[in-house]
């Protein structure tokens, strides 16, 4: 790891300008960038600590969940208002990696990282979620940009996190990689104002996608049966010694099956 | 084993067997901590922090990029806590932060001010080693050894979290933590027989 100095400012007005300058990178949980720190892949002059701006937290009112960029993963999954009013993002929370990592990691973090293997991501494009930052609100679908890209300028900064309830239906599953336990592939299904929709993350060389065909079945008939038929085009699938495009491509339906029973 | 074997009786019983060879203590107790590494030679960087380990307070002089697990292994000497891959996947650098398991490769240092953080070296009252500890040695929960700290401060979070309810609860909830000796069974054997115990005595 490069040396840095570390600040840890106690205003949203005040981290924004410390990340102004160009080497400056903010630090969540820290369970993605300090590895990427130690493989000397990133070099910041500065680490901005995020954990004294107050962004951890859940609110919960009638029409909405805001959720801090710095809410641990562990306190979603712990979440009873989460649980109730959108069950799949608190299975998915709770699903992600381990126990200790669940206990650092922020949803902010791993929104702002947009790995094409993390969880967030597809509950975050499923579910039509708007990403606030402290300049402006990014709605989900142009957040997500392909992997490891996103809208966010480099001195952006996730503030919340908004879900707009009622959630009719939601639910999560994915196919663990058995030891890092990251997506292979990954479905969100979602019904809600926003009307149905399927996000697939893990799959794809672009990060997280919408299935339209997945979306149009399960618009007339919310079932398994509607989509066990749709087969997804193996080009740009992720293909790696954990398992071949094609081998993804069939984990999508079974995945997207999974979730629409378990949301049914 | 015998219940209530103590630390001391075990070191004196692997001397013994092992015939004078050095015997590696399972657990070593703050108080006969191995004495700390030199400091290293102060850099610009470097920062004056204070942690609280084991309810000890410990003054530290640190670059901002020490981890916590090169903190306590490296300066406070409190070399219990393991090194596995550095990078969040093994969970051998297991400690606990304010009462929850974090990996200590993947927290820095300067964070941790101001937090309680328990090491190995603080779950033993004394000479009396910990239920947790105690049920490794009854279950033979480790072949080397190695991944046997992160295992316990794991298992012993795990149980005050709740999730001993099933053999399968249990494996969920220490997926955190790898075994290179693959001694999982026998993991899950002592963690299961402490939250049994505990569930007797309640
Ligand atoms: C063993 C292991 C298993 C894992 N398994 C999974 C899994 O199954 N599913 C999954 O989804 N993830 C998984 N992860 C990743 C984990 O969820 C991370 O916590 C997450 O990806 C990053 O969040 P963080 O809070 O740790 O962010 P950090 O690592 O601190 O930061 C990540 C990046 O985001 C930037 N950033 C952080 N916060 C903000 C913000 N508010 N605004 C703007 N930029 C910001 C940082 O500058 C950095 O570039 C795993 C990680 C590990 C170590
Ligand atoms: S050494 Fe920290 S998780 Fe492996
Ligand atoms: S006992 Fe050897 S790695 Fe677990």
């Amino acid at each position: 790891m490069y040396d840095f100095t570390y600040q840890k400012p106690s205003s949203i007005a005040d981290a924004v300008k410390l990340l102004a300058e160009p080497e400056a990178k903010a630090l969540a949980g820290g369970q993605t960038f300090i590895p990427v720190l130690k493989q000397r892949l990133n070099k910041p002059s500065t680490l901005v600590d995020l954990a004294g701006l107050g962004l951890a937290g859940i609110k919960a009112e009638g029409d909405k969940i805001t959720i801090g960029a710095m809410t641990t993963h562990g306190a979603i999954a712990a979440s009873p208002e989460i649980k109730k009013a959108i069950p799949g993002l608190s299975m998915m929370a709770g699903w992600i990696g381990d126990t200790q990592v669940r206990h650092c990691g922020t949803m902010g973090g791993s929104l702002a990282n947009n790995d094409p293997s993390a969880c967030y991501p597809a509950a975050v494009l499923a579910l039509n979620a708007t990403i606030v930052t402290d300049k402006r609100r990014i709605g989900a679908d142009e957040y997500f940009q392909g992997m490891f890209t996103t809208a966010l300028a480099t001195d952006e900064l996730i503030t919340s996190i908004e879900f707009a309830l009622p959630v009719e239906k939601s639910a999560y599953e994915k196919f663990r990689n058995p030891a890092s336990r990251y997506a292979m592939v990954g479905v969100f299904v979602a019904k809600s104002a926003a009307g149905v929709r399927v996000a697939v993350t893990g799959a794809s060389q672009n990060g997280v996608f919408r299935h339209t065909e997945m979306e149009q079945a399960l618009s007339g008939n919310w079932s398994p049966d509607a989509i066990a038929h749709i087969k997804t085009p193996p080009g740009g699938l992720n293909s790696d010694i954990h398992g071949s495009a094609e081998y993804r491509a069939h984990l999508i339906t079974v995945m997207a099956k999974r979730a629409v029973a378990a949301a049914s | 084993m015998k219940p209530g074997l103590t630390r001391r009786g075990l070191i004196g019983r692997s001397v013994a067997t092992a015939g004078g060879l050095a015997a590696v203590p399972l657990v070593t107790p703050a108080e006969a901590a191995i004495p700390a590494a030199p400091a290293p030679v102060r850099t610009p960087e470097m920062v004056d922090i204070v942690l609280q380990v084991n309810g000890r307070r410990l003054p530290l002089t640190i670059e901002p990029r020490v981890s916590l697990l090169d903190a306590l292994r490296e300066q406070a000497g409190l070399t219990g806590t393991k090194k596995g891959c550095d990078r969040g996947s093994c969970g051998a650098c297991t400690v606990h932060v304010d009462g929850r398991r974090v990996n200590s490769c993947l927290t820095l240092a300067i964070r941790c001010q101001g937090r309680a953080v328990t090491t190995i070296e603080g779950l033993a009252e004394g000479d009396e080693l910990h239920p947790v500890q105690a049920a490794f040695i009854r279950h033979d929960a480790f072949q080397c050894g190695y991944c046997t700290p992160g295992q316990i401060m794991a298992a012993t979070a795990l149980l005050d979290e709740g999730h001993a309810g099933s053999d399968a609860e249990i494996r969920e909830y220490m997926a955190g933590n790898i075994c290179r000796c693959g001694a999982y069974n026998h993991i899950v054997d002592a963690i299961r027989d402490v939250a049994s115990q505990a569930a007797g005595k309640g």
